[in-house]
């Protein structure tokens, strides 16, 4: 440790005040900051301060997308492998999956992070730690067919508009890996959706193809999955979505370190499996009988809820803007699935949706703070008088 | 009478190296020195200048804002120097201690005493300089009277020390101290207590005594006065620290100015840590010399406790306030891969992103800003160590975009930057959360008076 810390000292001189590198110290910090907590002590303020920053809040969400990211591996390899008919072994799946997701992941945070250090250099302010979660999570929730380009083109077009026209970290309106993949969605809608995507070489392979459930449902065609493999995620859909178990394993993490709100969680379960309830009694179409607890367990949902509308920056801020937030998440969710076909996955619009309303929601919550403290202060006045 | 509240949300925080209760005075300190900046907002102009004599109670300075608020010399001497800084802003008045000579005033029978008389009696001795009116926590304005006198000592901040223990000798000036300044308001004084404990204030009249349960924040008054009398805009309410009711007491018993402070010296470097009995401005090293703490050169020392304290020199003085001198380690040294998600638990947090909670015996803190400063990322975290119904987030972004309007809305008039303490602990993003409601606070001061 000596010898590395002796060594970082030495290489620091040029990026120091005054020295001839002194504008890319941002970058040189990022790095530096990642091998040790710096020897910085309090200046302001209180003296002591809590061992928990902003690195270590942000590498603990990565660890619960680790269970989700390794099912997804595997269940790529998987749906390969059933679709094309071959004999594989769980190295195998493990194998091939690793080979197409490992240089998503490698694109999205290339790009990502160079965006990311030039603004900081250019600003002149630390490198913030939110896009080693966003960088990761945009892979997860493209299909596994994804040209790296566009996987590229997306990524710059979420840090650029998303987070950084808008002052960067902390200050962005919508989720940007979100919005990487509406951006996407949009732009080149057939690469995301089809039958020709959500299987892995399904776009070269003319023998492989497959349909998400969801998709499946919105065209009217009836479905062969068991809610077992529903739950399971032994079913084609986005890289790392289709597991509710390994999901639910993140989630755990997620909530047992209370990084992630429950509330959010909790009230987009309840406003969903309600509208899902309320559809499975009116059902007029195949995706409105859907039994209710399906659609938790198929497309995004348990992903979106758990690491998407969950974004602290994104979502509401006060308590009771997110139990209004995280219904309406539920809420829309359902509603776009049953009654727009165009959009099979509704929770990536549902939480998009509510993440331009957040402001709103928390500025009705915070205002009733105020009138009570107004109504406080007016009563006084009647009494004085 | 006596009524309950208690305060929820907060969290205890101890350290190792608590002030034991045994009491010792401290050695006769050869200087001491009073720190101008320990008054909030206070423009001092002098009235002595160097050389001059001064006795116990002699006016050193007034503010420029209202001369009738003086600040008095704690011990008899002269002015050894005055030192200043950028744009001449005093820094410290040093006093040379000599002699034992002091200001008499003169004090009818106390009986008779009128709010005029005693408020002209407090201005004039200085003792006045103990009233502290909230909001913005500066000393209190003559010309307004508030609704309310409150005095805590219900105590939660880490190496928070015993009012028990430290006025257990001095009832009756306590007792006198209470009747002076309720006159003032013609209603008891608010006292709070800790709930469901013995306490020596339980005997002493007219009071109105408030038994308050919860963890730290809730023995900061801001949180207890917004729950017994909340301050709406243009009312004020006065704050007594409760060792300097005895103060006051014991003035109007003896018509001299009392500068006793009891200092309880904490810290997980000082080798027997307890109390002092010291005056207002005594040197440091007239509680503890070099050799009563461990790694003499390596630690912080602090006026106040670790949250919300004044860092000052071991060769330096103690403040004007505070009844805690805490000692803390500096924490200037590198820990690699320090940021991983429960490593060093040792370090006392309270995410759950740490197994420090496994620990609860072992709070070994420094002064290391364990990470840097971020944009505010993590919502939800705050309001856990803010127990008003304020939302704290809200509040810094709207003090730090200076929004006077949506600081009054939001509440600044009820709170001071003490009670963002714990917050400036907690925070993920490391916001100096103080430093911004000061600086707000301040603003507030200019702008709207």
């Amino acid at each position: 440790m000596n010898f590395i810390r002796k060594n970082l000292d030495k290489i620091k001189k040029p990026f120091e005040k005054g020295g001839k590198l002194e504008k890319f110290y941002p970058a040189f910090d990022a790095f530096e900051t990642f091998l040790f907590v710096p020897n910085h002590t309090t200046i302001k303020g209180s003296h002591i301060r809590d061992a928990v920053d902003l690195k270590r809040t942000m590498v603990t969400v990565i660890i619960a997308l680790m269970p989700a990211l390794f099912y997804g591996i595997y269940n790529t390899g998987y749906q390969y492998f059933i679709q094309s008919g071959l004999e594989f072994t769980f190295l195998d799946a493990l194998l091939h999956g690793a080979y197409k997701i490992f240089p998503m992941i490698a694109v999205s945070y290339i790009v990502g992070l160079s965006i990311e250090f030039g603004f900081a250099v250019y600003r002149g302010h630390q490198v913030n730690e939110g896009y080693l979660v966003t960088g990761l999570l945009i892979p997860m929730i493209m299909p596994v067919d994804i040209p790296l380009w566009i996987l590229a083109v997306s990524v710059i077009f979420a840090v650029l508009i998303a987070k950084e026209a808008f002052g960067g970290t902390g200050m962005n309106i919508l989720n940007p890996a979100l919005t990487a993949r509406a951006f996407a969605f949009f732009a080149y809608p057939t690469y995301m959706s089809g039958d020709k995507v959500w299987v892995s070489e399904a776009s070269n392979i003319d023998g492989i193809s497959g349909e998400t459930i969801l998709g499946s449902l919105a065209a009217g065609q009836n479905i062969d999955y068991s809610s077992m493999q529903m739950f399971w995620g032994s079913i084609p859909g986005s890289v790392a979505e289709t597991s509710t178990l390994f999901v639910l394993i993140g989630a755990g993490i997620l909530l047992i370190t209370g990084i992630a709100s429950w509330r959010i969680m909790l009230s987009s379960l309840i406003g969903a499996s309600l509208v899902g309830l309320l559809f499975n009694f009116w059902g007029a179409n195949e995706l409105m009988s859907f039994e209710w607890y399906n659609h938790l367990i198929v497309g995004g949902f348990a992903f979106g809820i758990v690491f998407m509308a969950t974004d602290p920056v994104s979502a509401a801020q006060t308590k009771r803007g997110k139990w209004i937030y995280g219904f309406l998440v539920g809420v829309f969710c359902i509603l776009i699935r049953v009654f727009n076909p165009a959009y099979p996955e509704g929770v990536m619009l549902a939480i998009l949706l509510m993440n331009v309303f957040a402001p709103t929601i928390d500025h009705y919550v915070i205002q009733s703070n105020i009138n009570k403290r107004k109504k406080r202060w007016g009563k006084l006045k009647i009494q004085t008088l | 009478m006596s009524k309950d509240i208690s305060i929820k949300n907060g969290a205890k925080l101890d350290l190792i190296g608590l002030a034991s209760k045994e009491i010792e005075f401290a050695k006769d300190s050869t200087t001491h020195a009073i720190y101008p900046d320990d008054f909030f907002n206070l423009k001092p102009r002098m009235i002595l200048k160097k050389g001059d004599k001064v006795k116990v109670g002699s006016p050193i300075f007034h503010d420029k804002n209202d001369e009738r608020i003086v600040i008095v010399s704690p011990v008899s001497g002269y002015i050894q120097s005055i030192d200043r800084g950028e744009k001449r802003k005093i820094l410290k008045i040093l006093i040379s201690k000599d002699g034992d000579d002091k200001v008499n005033h003169q004090i009818n029978e106390s009986q008779r005493l009128n709010k005029t008389d005693i408020i002209s009696l407090l201005l004039k001795s200085g003792s006045w300089s103990f009233i502290r009116q909230r909001p913005y926590n500066i000393i209190a304005r003559p010309d307004k009277l508030p609704k309310a006198i409150f005095v805590s000592t219900h105590t939660t901040a880490p190496y928070d020390i015993d009012y028990d223990f430290i006025l257990g000798g001095r009832v009756d000036d306590f007792q006198k101290g209470i009747d002076v300044m309720s006159k003032i308001i013609e209603k008891p004084i608010t006292l709070t207590v800790t709930a469901n404990r013995q306490s020596i204030f339980s005997q002493i009249k007219n009071l109105d005594i408030i038994n308050v349960k919860g963890k730290h924040p809730s023995g900061n008054l801001s949180f207890q006065i917004n729950r017994i009398n909340p301050i709406n805009v243009g009312e004020c309410v006065w704050v007594i620290n409760p060792e300097d009711i005895a103060n006051i007491g014991s003035f109007f018993k003896t018509g001299n100015f009392d500068s006793t402070r009891t200092v309880g010296v904490s810290g997980e470097t000082v080798k027997n840590p307890k109390y002092y009995k010291a005056q207002i401005g005594s040197k440091i090293s007239s509680m503890i010399s070099k050799n009563d703490v461990n790694n003499f050169e390596s630690n912080r020392y602090i006026n106040g406790d670790p949250l919300t304290g004044t860092k000052v020199d071991f060769d330096g003085y103690l403040g004007y306030y505070n009844n805690i001198f805490s000692v803390i380690q500096e924490g200037d040294k590198y820990r690699m891969f320090g940021w991983l998600p429960f490593k060093d638990n040792h370090i006392p947090s309270f995410s759950r992103t740490s197994f420090s909670w496994l620990f609860p015996k072992n709070k070994k803190v420094n002064t290391n800003l364990n990470g840097d400063e971020r944009a505010l990322v993590i919502t939800g975290e705050m309001e856990k160590f803010f127990p008003m119904d304020i939302y704290p987030m809200q509040l810094l972004k709207a003090c730090m975009i200076e929004d006077i309007e949506k600081m009054e809305l939001l509440g600044i008039y009820e709170i001071i930057p003490e009670d963002f303490g714990l917050i400036d602990y907690s925070n993920t993003s490391k916001i100096e959360a103080q430093e911004i409601i000061k600086n707000a606070i301040q603003l507030m001061l200019k702008e709207v008076g």
